[in-house]
């Protein structure tokens, strides 16, 4: 336990001793994006009866800043200490495979949760936003942030450079969060898209934080943390076979 | 007794490349053992592989009776490992970088072994600086406390005092050697033969991945059976057969002959004396390590 106790908490001391950059650049980011989008789409657009476009806003960049910071803590941890080679500080003690996945899966979740509870504290100075089910909120938060941290310990094992993982960054994840209705509800897009985006494990995510906030969502919570749920638990088992196989590791 | 270190039959390639090409070697507890070779030999594979962050491609190794694969916790608690790069994580002091390592190995309240480490190499008044604002040779350092804080019984050391300065070089030494007089393992590469010859009992070296000696020291040394003279004569050239011998001409203008045993420098100085030719200077030397090696290597 104490194993995997330190690395937890080195991962934890690594972004918190540069939280300007890991936690606070992320909420200013998110809060830009509530003031431009806000201030130009209010009068244009509602998408559930009842409910101002900004506050539907809200809980889509809040999630939208637990997936992102998630994934960026756990694949640049690894990546970086692939490059640097200092890796081998956690590669030749005894750490089992799973205190090695936990550690960095946790760690991760911990500065995604951290930063998207940072983004919805902000934006309440601004907006009202209601809290219809907050256990509902919190389990697809934290359920959310693991699927994102376990890719990316995937993809920090599999990088072994910057451009590698940027590549991971923007062709698979950025899209997948854009698309997944963060800005908007799915209904209203066009049908074929509409189909695309059910097959979208991020949509799930967003779509069941939302129901926590408006107590409606474009399908049930159920649905959706089943579905985020088991995404989860394949990825994590996914993730402790390639660590226990040595891939890119321990090659 | 288990063996401290045992490797049987490693093979390892790096896709066409054959780093290792059948290694077996048993390491007994409480030896002080070298491994030499030249660059690209395979020391550093051999050192990944007894250590974990490399999987072999065939043949098994055991740590302390621990296989490295199929009981890896047990096989990496005995084993400490200085690593050759020079490796750091920038986001810590020394001392936190040493105590999170402790924790790693499921060590907590491990301040006073930590002390003395740092106190063995020098550290003590660089424990509260960043990882990197310290020079290499305190990098260096640092990683050889890294390695110690679980005080493993098998320490392999992979060039530790290359870009080391010689007052740390004696230090470390005395330090690794203490340790080795309190019981535990040491295995080094360095490509200072002195070093190894000073240093280890027993050595083996290594070539193209294969093992080409294994020996005592002091056999190693012995096979060499003859000597060196080197003379500077006058007037300066060597009497009959002696000028057809393999000799090899020294800066200064010194011969350095290389003789079979004591009994020929009788029989060089008698024909010397006989063609009136004049010693002026003279030194009859052992062979070293290092003219082993080459040797070896040669062959
Ligand atoms: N990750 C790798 N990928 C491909 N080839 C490798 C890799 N690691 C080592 N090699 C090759 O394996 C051979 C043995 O390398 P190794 O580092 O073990 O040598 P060494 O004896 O430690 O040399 P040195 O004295 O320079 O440290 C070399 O030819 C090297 O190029
Ligand atoms: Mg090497």
């Amino acid at each position: 336990m104490t194993g995997f106790y330190t690395l937890f908490y080195k991962e934890w001391l690594r972004f918190c001793k540069v939280s300007v950059q890991t936690i606070l650049a992320p909420v200013l980011t998110a809060l830009l994006y509530l003031l431009v989008f806000a201030h130009t789409l209010r009068e244009h657009v509602e998408v559930y009866p009842g409910v101002e476009y900004t506050a539907f806003l809200v809980p889509g960049l809040a999630m939208m800043a637990v997936l992102q910071n998630a994934f960026a803590n756990s694949s640049s941890s690894l990546m970086q200490s692939k490059m640097t080679g200092n890796i081998v500080f956690v590669l030749l003690p005894p750490l089992s495979h799973q205190e090695f996945f936990l550690a960095y899966l946790l760690a991760a979740m911990a500065r995604g949760l951290v930063v998207g509870a940072g983004v919805f504290a902000a934006s309440l100075w601004f907006v009202d936003v209601p809290f219809a089910h907050p256990l509902w909120a919190f389990a697809h938060a934290v359920v959310g942030s693991g699927v994102m941290a376990a890719l990316g310990v995937i993809a920090g094992i599999q990088s072994d450079k910057v451009d590698q993982l940027s590549a991971f960054q923007n062709f698979i994840i950025l899209p997948l969060t854009f698309l997944s209705g963060v800005f908007y509800s799915i209904h209203s897009l066009p049908p074929l898209w509409q189909t695309f985006s059910h097959f979208n494990p991020i949509f799930y995510m967003i779509d069941g934080f939302r129901y926590g906030f408006f107590g409606q969502a474009d399908v049930s919570p159920w649905l959706s943390i089943t579905i985020v749920t088991s995404s989860f638990f394949a990825l994590s088992l996914l993730t402790l076979w390639l660590i226990r196989s040595g891939y890119k590791l321990r090659h | 007794m288990s063996a401290a270190i045992e490797v049987d039959r490693i093979f390892k390639s790096f896709g066409g490349l054959h780093a290792l090409a059948g290694i077996s070697l048993m390491i007994e507890q409480g030896e002080f053992f070298g491994l030499l070779g030249p660059n690209g030999a395979g020391k550093t594979t051999l050192i990944s592989i007894i250590a974990g962050l490399t999987r072999a491609t065939s043949g098994i190794v055991r740590v302390m009776g621990h296989d490295v694969v199929q009981s890896y916790r047990a096989a990496r608690r005995s084993l400490g490992v200085v690593p050759q790069e020079l490796v750091f994580d920038p986001f810590f002091t020394v001392r936190e970088a040493l105590r999170i390592q402790s924790g790693y190995y499921g060590i907590r309240n491990n301040e006073a072994w930590i002390e003395e480490v740092m106190e063995h190499l020098d550290l003590t008044s660089k424990a509260d600086t960043n990882m990197r604002a310290l020079s290499g040779g305190m990098k260096r350092r640092v990683l050889v406390a890294q390695a110690l804080v679980h005080k493993p019984p098998v320490i392999v050391l992979d060039e530790p005092t290359a870009g080391v300065d010689v007052e740390l070089r004696q230090a470390l030494w005395r330090f690794v050697r203490q340790l080795n007089l309190d019981g535990h393992t040491i295995v080094l590469t360095t490509h200072y033969l002195e070093e190894a010859e000073a240093l280890c009992g027993r050595i083996a070296m290594l070539k193209q991945g294969q093992i080409v000696a294994l020996d005592t020291t002091q056999n190693l040394l012995n096979r060499h059976s003859g000597c060196y003279v080197t003379l500077r004569i006058e007037p300066d050239r060597m009497p009959g057969a002696w000028a057809s011998r393999l000799t090899t001409r020294l800066e200064g203008g010194a011969y350095r002959i290389a003789l079979k045993d004591y009994d020929e420098v009788e029989s060089l100085m008698a024909a010397l004396r006989a063609a009136h030719i004049k010693v002026q200077e003279m030194e009859v030397t052992l062979p070293d390590l290092e003219e082993v090696f080459v040797q070896v290597m040669k062959s």
